[in-house]
């Protein structure tokens, strides 16, 4: 004996017993609303569901007897995932935006909700997979036989009753275990987090075991790789299997072909891999990171069943021992038996993570489409108000599980001797493969019906059991095989194997092949000669182009009068109280309405109740369910193009206000903007007329003083009088100045100014200005030197205007500067571009705050007495002309060692320096 | 973005059922061994891998 | 015989100011900015101020502020050539007891300061 049972029992509980408590804390997590499986990661070791026992057994078996063949189950995923991003991520929107949850579902919501579709995919499933569950038992079965068996595995198993058999009684142990997680919720769109937590850690300890095994043949038992591969091809029949044809089958290519399409479509629609990928997925970015790591995952787990099964080959002996259990096998040949009972964890953890999942999975299909609708004719059930029936719901789930793992076994029990894991597993795979097409198409064709779709699956379905299904059974020894040699009623023509005719394929590939083309045909002929309903051509809008429809503007294809009173009865019925209050409440908050009695039974209303019940009882169902809680007219086609019509209406209404809004703000915030600058410029303007009213008052206020002195007081002593009217006429000399200066500072901000422009030479200006101001210099005693060159070349400017602003910068100099010891120099340099004047003095100098105010309208800086004559305006007006030509003007200063005044005039005048002049002008 | 997302997957799942089908295939199926290993099923891994890699490569550069 | 402060900037305001109080009989200070005027109110103690409201280093409205709250008694006549409204507002909120707008009529001015004056003396004499 290998192992003791009752030890393989006990770690075979506890693993399960841990698996129990990862669900448990996964769920307690979700409930937390801190979800441990929002990764996409888990997401990704989640769907790797896909490697069953199956894979875990089946492919080294396969790899054993046809080499590479064992590989395209996984290729056709890999392709599969490629595309993953375009076809998964629009199931997934979906089926979050309908809350549909399972593929039945899926596929009858598509097609008008029509419980005839929901019913028969599920009946299909339901054929389909029970030969797949009866996989996992037999696989965990013969490794369990194995592992606590007799140490030599060539012995063949006695065979057992029934009710000796340990696989029954594992079988009702998952069941028990799958009731226990699987069936809490009822809403299934509030997703499994526990047990996809658990599926996720399966998947980790189902690839390390088999990562472990494998390492451990390659490089424990034989030399590594090459050794191992070395060895095998010296060995002919072994070599053999290392090359694509190793066998006189014909037309390879197309087997190959098939099975890579069919696991392609597996994945998609095994109802675990939709369960697992499309309602449990969390957040729909996470297919991103899943579309890639769930390929590397099979990549890994695939990497040594060569070297297994090469080395199962080698070390028993082709035909000495079962190559499907080689994993074991191997590590308990070499004594390795704590790896050995590790691996078989890996191989519980692939059969029950697949177990788990599908039942739950079809459980669901189970009750909503199959039992519900068949409860609902009833007329009992219909028309009893009230009462929680979420119980019931339960319970048809529980027994569904429970049947099907019954049903799993009963078929292991009658079948599972007579074929290998994967042969066992394609039939699965061909069944579900029938909804390939009604699903595909319905997601990206609006002209499919319902019609075309149930002819479709009864044809395919039909040939799938009569070319594929039945063959297997027969060949199990339960049904008479004569129908397989000769046809029925000696029609050779429908032989299952050689249907009309067709021969040379093996039987996967000659099913597939009949069955879809079948289907496929069906479907699309029939969906060209009918017309879809208003019901389906409706839901056909919704799914094809539900990546257009997010936002508040879906339509909403439900017409008639409802009572919210109904629809609250209706809901608490299959959600429960809780569940339903939620649900009005959510709905109230949405609208804004301040309580669920505010609510208006509208159709938005009726269309989210509905949706909420397709999440407990699937959307047929539901449809039925609301159908008969309220008074609804019949929707018609018309009805679904004007619903569509107002609906994008709505849209585009929706749209043009967004846009109009937007412009509406940007307006806004223009005419803010300029509201601001207006008041700015107002503002400015104000100070500048309160500036001027001050500088022209103050010199009247002393002529007006004076004046009304000298009329009051005739006997004013002449002297008097004489130094009064001599303040008198510079006051009436400073306000004239004001005046003027005030006006031509007016015109040049406004462009008013005249410009009398001629080539201008700079030196001549220079001259003109100190010439006229020398003899002021030499009163004061103060030196003025010029340092400019000759033969300047002449600039375009207005020569008098120029003059003004050197007068002014002389004469500013002029009254800083001490008396006798006064110094000025004004340089002139040229350059390429144009001339630089500068007029330095030795005044004071001016501080840097003052430097920056300096070129301000009525900003004096220095000493009071010594601008007494001025205005406080010169310097602005003689930037303005500098800029007037395009050039620059400054001053550098360091207090204590004089300023300096300069400006720059460029030759060659930019186009908009007047422009740019006057909107300076503006600003200050 | 997205749409040329979709277009790139779209490409790749073509490439890589080229790769898996005939005639590509047959283009490995020699009786040839590159380091000891036997060519056929080398291939195949060897490109399933680099289909992995550029799909990754794909999904995960830069968000849309 | 009664002190009044000329606080202004302007050389020819202050001559005009100073020769039309002397006339008057009161005896003059002259101030040529905030500061300065500051400094004379608390030294000399002036009865009355004309007061500038554009002053450099400190303006009229400063030294008001600085003076009202420590002496109450002080008159002060504000001086502008800015004719806002705001600023006579702001004169009288800060406590000027009289605010001219420049340029003003001198007889005015002259009987507005008396007036000022006779009102100080008045409790006094009582």
């Amino acid at each position: 004996m290998n192992l003791p049972i009752g030890l393989v029992v006990a770690i075979s509980f506890a693993y399960l017993a841990l698996l129990f408590g990862i669900a448990w804390y996964g769920d307690r997590r979700a409930r937390q609303g801190r979800s441990i499986i929002s990764s996409p990661w888990v997401y990704a070791l989640s769907i790797a569901v896909y490697c069953t026992a199956w894979t875990y057994f089946g492919s080294v078996g396969r790899a054993s007897v046809e080499g590479v063949w064992f590989l395209p189950i996984y290729l056709g995923p890999m392709l599969a995932m490629i595309l993953a991003w375009v076809v998964v991520r629009k199931m997934i929107r979906i089926a979050k935006t309908y809350r549909i949850t399972s593929v039945a579902d899926f596929i009858a919501s598509r097609y008008g909700k029509n419980p005839v579709i929901a019913g028969l995919v599920t009946l299909i499933t339901v054929v389909g997979i029970v030969p797949y569950i009866a996989l996992q038992l037999k696989a965990i079965s013969a490794g369990f036989g194995l592992l606590t068996g007799p140490s030599d595995p060539t012995l063949t198993e006695a065979s057992v009753t029934w009710w000796q058999d340990s696989t029954l009684y594992m079988a009702l142990a998952l069941a028990g275990f799958i009731i226990l997680f699987g069936t809490r919720h009822l809403d299934m769109t509030e997703r499994h987090e526990g047990m996809v937590a658990a599926i996720a850690f399966e998947s980790i300890i189902k690839l390390v075991a088999f990562l472990a095994v494998g390492l451990f043949v390659t490089y424990g038992m034989f030399n590594g790789l090459g050794d191992l591969f070395g060895r095998a091809l010296n060995d002919p029949a072994i070599a053999q299997l290392m090359r694509f044809d190793h066998g006189a089958t014909p037309h390879l290519y197309s087997q190959w072909f098939a099975l890579i399409l069919l696991a392609m479509l597996s994945v998609l629609f095994l109802p675990r891999q939709f369960q697992v990928m499309v309602v449990e997925n969390v957040d729909e970015r996470h297919l991103k990171r899943a579309a890639w790591v769930f390929p590397l995952y099979l990549f890994l787990i695939n990497l040594f069943v060569l070297p297994i099964a090469i080395a199962g080959l080698i070390h028993f002996g082709p035909g000495q021992a079962n190559p499907d259990l080689f994993v074991l096998s191997l590590p308990l040949a070499e004594g390795a038996r704590w790896l050995a009972l590790f691996v078989f964890i890996g191989g519980l953890s692939a059969a029950t993570g697949m177990v788990i999942v599908e039942s739950i999975a079809v459980s669901t299909m189970i009750c909503n489409d199959l039992v519900m609708p068949a409860l609902l004719k009833t007329r009992r059930f219909r028309h009893r108000r009230g009462g929680d029936l979420t119980r019931l719901l339960k319970s048809i789930r529980r027994l569904a599980i429970v049947g099907l793992l019954l049903l799993g076994y009963l078929y292991f029990f009658l079948a599972g001797d007579a074929y290998a894991l994967v042969s066992i597993g394609l039939i699965s795979f061909a069944a579900v493969a029938q909804f390939a097409p009604a699903a595909l198409a319905g997601m990206y064709w609006k002209g499919a019906t319902s019609a075309g779709v149930l002819t479709g699956l009864a044809i395919g379905f039909g040939l799938w059991v009569w070319t594929l299904m039945l063959p297997s059974i027969a060949k199990s020894g339960w049904i008479a095989t004569g129908f397989l040699d000769h046809g029925p009623f000696g029609l050779a023509l429908l032989k299952p194997e050689q249907f009309l005719g067709l021969s040379g394929l093996d039987p996967l590939t000659h099913s597939l092949f009949w069955s879809l083309a079948g289907n496929l045909i069906a479907f699309v002929v029939v969906s060209f000669y009918t017309r879809p309903g208003a019901r389906e051509a409706s839901q056909a809008l919704l799914f094809v182009d539900v990546f257009d429809r997010s936002g508040g503007s879906e339509p909403v294809f439900w017409q008639g009068q409802a009572r919210v009173d109904d629809l609250v009865k209706l809901s608490e019925r299959f959600l429960g109280p809780d569940a339903a209050r939620r649900l009005f409440a959510e709905h109230a908050a949405d609208l804004g309405a301040s309580s669920i009695a505010a609510l208006e039974a509208d159709a938005r209303l009726v269309q989210r109740v509905e949706t909420r019940l397709a999440g407990a009882i699937g959307s047929a169902s539901a449809r039925v369910m609301v159908a008969s809680a309220v008074d609804e007219e019949p929707l018609e086609i018309d009805d679904v193009m004007r619903i569509l019509e107002e609906a994008s209406q709505l849209r585009a209404y929706s749209q043009a206000l967004e846009d109009k809004s937007r412009s509406l703000e940007q307006a806004t915030e223009k005419l803010k903007r300029a509201n601001e600058q207006l008041k700015s410029l107002d503002r400015l303007k104000d100070d500048f007329m309160s500036s001027v009213t001050h500088e022209l008052r103050t010199p009247l206020t002393s002529i007006r003083a004076l004046t009304e002195m000298m009329r009051d007081d005739p006997d004013m002593p002449t002297e008097q009088r004489q130094e009064f009217l001599g303040i008198m006429v510079a006051e009436s000399e400073r306000l004239s100045r004001l005046v003027g200066q005030v006006l031509d500072l007016a015109r040049i901000e406004a462009g008013h100014a005249e410009w009398h422009n001629s080539d201008v030479d700079m030196q001549a200006v220079v001259t003109q200005a100190v010439g006229s101001i020398s003899s002021r210099f030499e009163d004061k005693g103060a030196v003025l030197e010029v340092r400019a060159g000759s033969h300047f070349k002449p600039i375009r400017a207005d020569a008098d205007r120029l003059i003004q602003v050197l007068l002014n910068l002389l004469s500013n100099a002029l009254k800083v500067i001490p008396a006798n010891c006064g110094r000025v120099v004004v340089d002139v340099v040229e350059d390429d571009d144009g001339v630089t004047v500068e007029v330095a003095d030795n005044g004071p100098g001016i501080s840097l705050e003052e430097q920056a105010e300096v070129f301000d309208k009525f900003r004096q800086v220095g000493d009071r007495d010594q601008h007494r004559e001025g205005t406080g305006l010169g310097l602005p007006i003689s930037r303005q002309i500098i800029e007037h030509f395009g050039g620059r003007m400054w001053v550098e200063s360091e207090p204590g060692h004089g300023a300096t005044f300069g400006f720059y005039l460029p030759r060659k005048q930019k186009d908009d320096s007047r422009a740019e002049t006057q909107r300076l002008g503006e600003r200050q | 973005m997205k749409r040329a997302r979709s277009s790139r997957l779209v490409a790749l799942f073509c490439l890589g059922w080229l790769l898996f089908s005939f005639p590509v295939l047959s283009l490995w199926d020699r009786d040839v061994s590159l380091f000891g290993l036997p060519l056929f099923p080398l291939a195949l891994f060897l490109l399933w891998a680099a289909l992995i890699i550029a799909l990754a490569w794909l999904m995960e550069r830069g968000e849309s | 015989m009664k002190k009044i402060l000329i606080a202004d900037d302007e050389p020819n305001i202050v001559i005009s100011l100073e020769y039309l109080m002397k006339r008057e009989g009161f005896e003059v200070l002259i101030a040529r900015d905030g500061e300065e005027a500051l400094a004379l109110i608390e030294h000399e103690a002036p009865d009355l101020v004309l007061l500038d409201a554009m002053m450099p280093k400190k303006t009229g409205f400063d030294v008001l502020q600085a003076v009202r709250q420590k002496r109450s008694a002080l008159k002060i006549i504000m001086l502008t050539a800015k004719g806002r409204d705001t600023d006579m507002e702001k004169g009288r909120a800060l406590g000027a007891d009289d605010y001219m707008v420049k340029p003003f009529s001198t007889r005015e001015l002259v009987e507005r300061v008396r007036r000022l004056l006779d009102q100080t003396e008045s409790p006094s004499a009582s």
